[in-house]
């Protein structure tokens, strides 16, 4: 087991920089994830860091090695494809068998680690199947299973849950979570699912257009983004972003949207911004942080009480997700089942204007 | 089942036979002449079936050595078909996978095999003199294996093409070199495409006349070119065309027969999600 550190790391494809300039620190038993939308290089980097594809520029490092010019299979890694990988000319065992055999593995001691790992994946009772005969959940734990029988030095994960339907994914998640914890090995894992990267990873890293926008701990990217496209990323359903103005006075600093919505600040974020009053604003807001009033305990001073008419609500059992017009934009809030009963009515709703992201729509970065 | 319905499926059971009949009775004559004595292929009305199973035709061919023929047809054939298969397919894996030459190369490959042997019999004929290779083994097997190449990277393209990236792939980061994957993920996942193309491949060498013809003289002649010489100007021996024609169909029925169940698709399912 290893580390990894790439600095620099570029590849092209003809005229197209599919990674552009990544520098990345991956501590030894990290869990990291590399998200973000389709194109975003993400798949690409972690072939680079495979070998699957030769880098441009910069440098791969597992462990203490320089491994640019050393071939996959010199690389030690043990990789899961998205779309299984299994031989379907070969049953389970000699599939998850198969990459100890490239290494001269003594026989005895594959079949105790085929046997080992197939417990561990609940695969057990599998082992003489052809994967024709298995599910998806089955076959996508065969792909991990040979995976994890390898005594490997990085783990890479290419969206291996993708093609499962989502009750199965939500399981083999959690699966993939256990064994990170059992196994303590670096895992590498791709995925465009943002709850797949807020769940599973130590670190997420946040791709865009083949360079790193953001990386941290999922809490971190969740609640202080540093731009627009991570706040829009993250978080299901998505943030609202409602433009708007800066407007100072006397006592303190307020974000204006439309003709008669006004919040404002708490003191201290309004303090540190006053030289901004007059400028433009995206008020960035989570719809769990819109909330009906009538269920707050009490008022408190961050939280801005805004009348709303209710449009459209879409019930989730426990919650209920309200939308309503505010500044000519579609607005998401997070009500309580009761809050709202039909579209139409009128209710006040508080916005959490501490935790609210202010957004400065010239450079879409995060205030 | 309706009145009508059985008799329009016995009409249908009726045809058939009478298409079967019709398609396979030159191939029963053929087969029938070969075991006849002189007498009873010559015999007015025609006699149908030998009075009894003989092999004087065949015991002929093979004490006179007309027999190597047959011999030289399989060891030719056995060799370009081998040879082309082998360099085939590494070639047809480079196209697929490294993309060498662009769509172009491989077009302009299988255009080769478009060419009229005909046309380029006589040149090749010329070069063959010059190089003294003219009524060898080798120079007909180079010339098939030549002739083949360009058939079997097509083929075998089209197939490797098919076999999913990620299972190479997924063998390279395992600890197999390049070679390891193609003998061990590719090989195994094309079986059936490469029996169907060795079996094609062979064919065409085995059934050639016109290359043999031209290429050959006394020492390696071919059994397609041998069977001509029973043609004569004054009269044809009808059993040694039988017989020799028996034998030289024979090895192509056994080898159809192994191959069949590498013919028959569907071992690659279950690889990839479907």
């Amino acid at each position: 087991m290893a580390g990894l550190s790439l600095a620099g790391v570029e590849k092209s494809y003809g005229s197209v920089g599919a990674v552009r300039g990544v520098d990345l620190d991956v501590a030894e038993g990290e869990f990291a994830v590399l998200v973000g939308p389709s194109g975003c290089g993400k798949s690409t980097l972690l072939r680079c860091i495979a070998g699957l594809e030769e880098v441009d520029a910069g440098t791969v490092t597992i462990g203490d090695d320089v491994v640019n010019d050393v071939r996959p299979r010199d690389r030690n890694l043990a990789m899961v494809f998205q779309n299984y990988a299994l031989y379907p000319y070969m049953n389970v065992r000699e599939n998850i068998a198969f990459g100890l055999k490239a290494r001269r593995t003594p026989p005895a001691e594959v079949e105790a680690r085929v046997r080992r790992a197939a417990d561990m994946l609940g695969i057990g009772a599998l082992l003489d199947r052809l994967p024709r005969q298995l599910s998806g959940g089955q076959r996508q734990r065969v792909a991990i299973g040979r995976a994890i029988v390898r005594d490997a030095r990085l783990y890479l994960f290419d969206e291996p849950l993708s093609n499962l339907d989502a009750q199965l994914r939500d399981e083999m998640r959690t699966e993939i979570k256990r064994l990170h914890q059992e196994l303590g090995k670096t895992m590498i894992y791709v995925t465009h699912d943002q709850i797949e990267a807020m769940t599973l990873a130590d670190r997420i890293v946040l791709l865009r257009e083949g360079a790193i926008e953001q990386e941290g701990a999922p809490l971190d990217l969740f609640e202080r983004p540093v731009s627009r496209f991570v706040a829009r990323f993250l978080g299901s359903p998505p943030i609202n972003f409602i433009p708007g103005r800066f407007e100072g006075d006397a006592t303190g600093l307020a974000v204006r949207c439309g003709e008669d919505a006004v919040f404002p600040l708490p003191r201290e974020r309004a303090a540190a911004l006053a030289a901004r009053a007059g400028s433009d604003v995206i008020l960035g807001v989570r719809p769990e942080h819109i909330t009906g009033s009538t269920h707050a305990a009490r008022r408190l001073e961050h939280l801005v009480p805004h009348e709303v008419t209710i449009d459209l609500v879409q019930p989730t059992g426990t919650r209920l997700y309200g939308a309503f017009a505010l500044a000519g934009i579609e607005v998401l809030a997070e009500l309580q089942a009761h809050d709202v009963e039909r579209p139409g009515e009128t209710i006040e709703v508080l916005f959490d204007m501490q935790r609210a992201i202010l957004i400065d729509p010239k450079d879409d970065l995060v205030i | 089942m309706t009145r009508r319905g059985r008799h329009s499926t016995l009409l249908r059971l009726l045809a058939a036979l009478l298409l079967l009949v019709l398609f396979l009775f030159p191939i029963y004559w053929l087969f029938m002449i070969a075991f006849k004595t002189p007498e009873e292929i010559f015999s007015s009305p025609p006699a149908w079936y030998p009075a009894a199973i003989q092999f004087d035709n065949f015991r002929v061919l093979f004490k006179d050595g007309d027999a190597k023929t047959v011999f030289n047809s399989l060891f030719i054939a056995g060799s370009s078909t081998v040879l082309a298969m082998f360099f085939g397919t590494i070639a047809a894996y480079s196209l697929a996978r490294f993309r060498t030459g662009g769509e172009n190369l491989a077009v302009w490959i299988i255009s080769q095999r478009m060419i009229p042997p005909i046309a380029i019999v006589f040149p090749l004929f010329l070069l063959y003199v010059f190089l003294g290779w003219v009524d060898t083994y080798h120079g007909l097997i180079l010339l098939y294996t030549a002739f083949n190449l360009p058939y079997v990277i097509w083929m075998m393209r089209g197939y490797i093409e098919d076999v999913p990236l990620e299972l190479e792939e997924s063998a390279l980061v395992d600890g197999y070199t390049r070679w390891g994957a193609l003998l061990r993920v590719v090989f195994p996942m094309v079986r059936n495409g490469l029996f169907a193309t060795a079996v094609f491949t062979f064919v065409f060498a085995w059934n050639d006349f016109i290359f043999a013809l031209v290429m050959t003289r006394s020492e390696v002649t071919t059994y397609p070119v041998q069977v001509t010489h029973y043609f004569g100007a004054q009269s044809n021996f009808w059993a040694k065309i039988a017989a020799m024609s028996v034998l030289g169909a024979a090895p192509v029925f056994v080898a159809v027969a192994f191959m069949q169940r590498y013919l028959v698709r569907g071992i690659s399912l279950g690889a990839v999600k479907g």
